[in-house]
């Protein structure tokens, strides 16, 4: 830095070590000065939220009367509540069974598209749009799809001699259906692996195809690894949003058939906002997000057995 | 293949845009006519004389803007900050920034409802687009990655002339983040637009519903009346649609800068 912004003749060197010892203080004042929109907000909606719902864990409070402190009351009264077990065990269904399909969903329509093919602005579009449409307008739709008399899910199955399936209707079918949904909003997993897919280095297949792969061992070998932190990625991604979905179950079931989609968000919403239990949801809310930050942290303990970084290693 | 897995993908749009303009009776003749013989345009006007959907429109606008602005502003900042000077801290700051962008939201969701509660802003639109002026850690993260990308050459020449660091971000680097800024303004107007649990906690009154609302509060009064739940559905997507039609470009460059964020 000293060789490109001193001139030689102009300065000597004490000048300029001064000069750049101001600068330094103005870059940590500037530095700061910057960042303070990031740094005041994270104080004021992360920081301290935080600290202020361990207070809420800890007392009673329906936003009425005054708090009282009741201690670890509400971790003992969720262990008596059978709709935690339930909620949790929903999110998890939802999580574990939902994702990785939406990955391997995502990812087909990804290398479909990463194919020469005609049109592919055009099928981009259509994968991605439900992606970033209001969650509301697809659900109110989606509804409709899956209804059991008139639903257009239902009469593709008759085609094929299958159904008809109550779907939002059963309890066995609610989270299969819920499911069914978010297979087609993983536009946005399917673009993310597109860009990756299209970074993939052409030397690499190239050179793999010299050494006689086939094309199914060029994709395991050479694609797959390339591309893994971006799996990784919408994993990641995909998980936390997972455990925390809401505005579809919210709209489309409210929880129902018999507390079957009832996931962990919705009961804390119900919880807050519609019984004021203040403190008991914030305490639901401290195991779900305990939850999450714990699976996170496993899939980075497992992350270097099979993400490859490329010039890391 | 490619075709039908297209045509699957594209169902429920098209029978959101052929049930808005079917007549009550037609919406469930099977099998489903896709093509309605007489298209009914009035269901649109029908939806705007039975709930006030151009105040729906207009409050999802305003707070849609107003976030969006806040974003942009706030992420040109703190990038800036992050990426063009060295200062002690940065890095600290910087963790600090990735660690936000895994934290699970649901856990400040109550405790945030209470401090806005007690500084009297439940019930106004504050919430809905005030915490985008404080930067939000995706955005930033995506800003910073494109500033990178600009010589440093430019910060050290402006810096010779004499110019502070505040004219070097707004006179030098900010109008070279072009692409950068266009992705964060369609994803940020998008995620306000769409957004659903924040208007639903902090809005009540009915003329400050946004659209996401408004449409549910019409699906609920007027559930029976499918061919007007979808074109009020289909005025709620359509804005989605345009701005997907004219800012293609900067989705796809979106994904490829998240791309760089998985690596």
């Amino acid at each position: 830095m000293t060789a490109t912004t001193s001139a030689p003749g102009i300065q000597t060197q004490p000048q300029t070590r001064r000069r750049m010892s101001a600068a330094q203080r103005r870059d940590l004042r500037d530095g700061l000065l910057f960042t303070s929109p990031f740094i005041f907000g994270v104080l004021a909606l992360w920081v301290g939220p935080m600290l202020y719902s361990v207070f809420l864990i800890l007392h009673r409070w329906n936003m009425l009367a005054p708090p009282r402190f009741i201690g670890t009351g509400h971790f003992e009264r969720m262990l008596n509540d059978p709709l935690v077990g339930k909620s949790l065990v929903n999110t998890a269904y939802y999580t574990f069974v939902g994702v990785p399909l939406q990955l391997v969903v995502a990812f087909a329509l990804a290398v479909m598209l990463n194919q020469q093919i005609r049109g592919l602005s055009v099928y981009r579009t259509i994968y991605y749009l439900p992606s970033i449409t209001p969650a509301v307008a697809f659900a109110v739709v989606w509804v409709q799809i899956l209804n059991p008399e008139f639903g257009v899910l239902n009469e593709v199955l008759h085609w094929f001699g299958l159904g008809p399936i109550n779907w939002l209707f059963e309890p066995a079918w609610a989270k299969p259906a819920l499911i069914i949904m978010s297979l087609w909003l993983t536009g946005f997993q399917m673009i993310i692996f597109l860009a990756g897919l299209q970074g993939v280095p052409k030397e690499l297949e190239e050179a793999a195809e010299i050494d006689g792969a086939n094309a199914w061992r060029r994709f395991i070998n050479v694609t797959i690894p390339i591309i893994s932190p971006i799996i990784f990625f919408n994993m990641i991604i995909g998980i936390i949003g997972s455990f925390q979905v809401f505005t579809t179950v919210f709209i489309m079931t409210d929880g129902g058939p018999q507390n079957a989609t009832l996931f962990m968000v919705l009961y804390i919403y119900r919880n807050a906002f519609e019984l004021f239990r203040m403190g008991y949801a914030a305490s639901l809310a401290w195991i779900l997000f305990l939850i999450i930050m714990a699976f996170t942290a496993i899939q980075f303990f497992f992350a270097n057995r099979w993400v490859y970084y490329e010039g890391k290693l | 293949m490619m075709i039908a897995l297209g045509l699957t993908f594209l169902m429920p749009l098209a029978w959101v845009v052929s049930t808005s303009l079917k007549l009550p009776g037609q919406v469930f003749i099977t099998p489903i006519e896709w093509i309605p013989t007489e298209p009914k345009w009035d269901n649109y006007f029908e939806v705007f004389r039975r709930l006030p959907f151009h105040l729906f429109i207009r409050n999802s606008f305003f707070v849609s803007i107003m976030g969006t602005i806040g974003m942009v502003l706030s992420s040109l900042t703190v990038a800036y900050g992050l990426s063009r000077l060295r200062w002690p801290g940065r890095d600290f700051v910087f963790t600090v920034l990735l660690a936000t962008m895994m934290l699970p939201a649901v856990v400040t969701m109550i405790p945030v409802f209470i401090i806005f509660k007690e500084i009297n802003w439940v019930g106004t639109f504050y919430p809905l687009w005030v915490p985008a002026w404080f930067g939000a850690a995706f955005y930033i993260f995506l800003m910073r990655q494109y500033m990178l990308t600009l010589p440093l050459e430019l910060d050290e020449a402006a810096k010779i002339d004499g110019a502070s660091n505040f004219r070097i971000l707004w006179q030098v680097i900010a109008p070279l983040c072009g692409p950068a800024v266009a992705t964060i303004t369609i994803f940020a107007f998008l995620q306000h637009y769409n957004a659903f649990m924040e208007p639903l906690i902090y809005i009540s009154k009915s003329e400050m519903y946004t659209l996401p609302l408004g449409l549910l509060w019409f699906k609920g009064r007027f559930g029976n009346f499918w061919h007007l739940v979808m074109a009020a559905s289909m005025i709620t997507i359509l804005p989605v649609i345009i701005i997907f039609f004219f800012a293609q470009r900067q989705f796809v460059q979106g994904a490829q800068f998240t791309g760089l964020a998985g690596r």
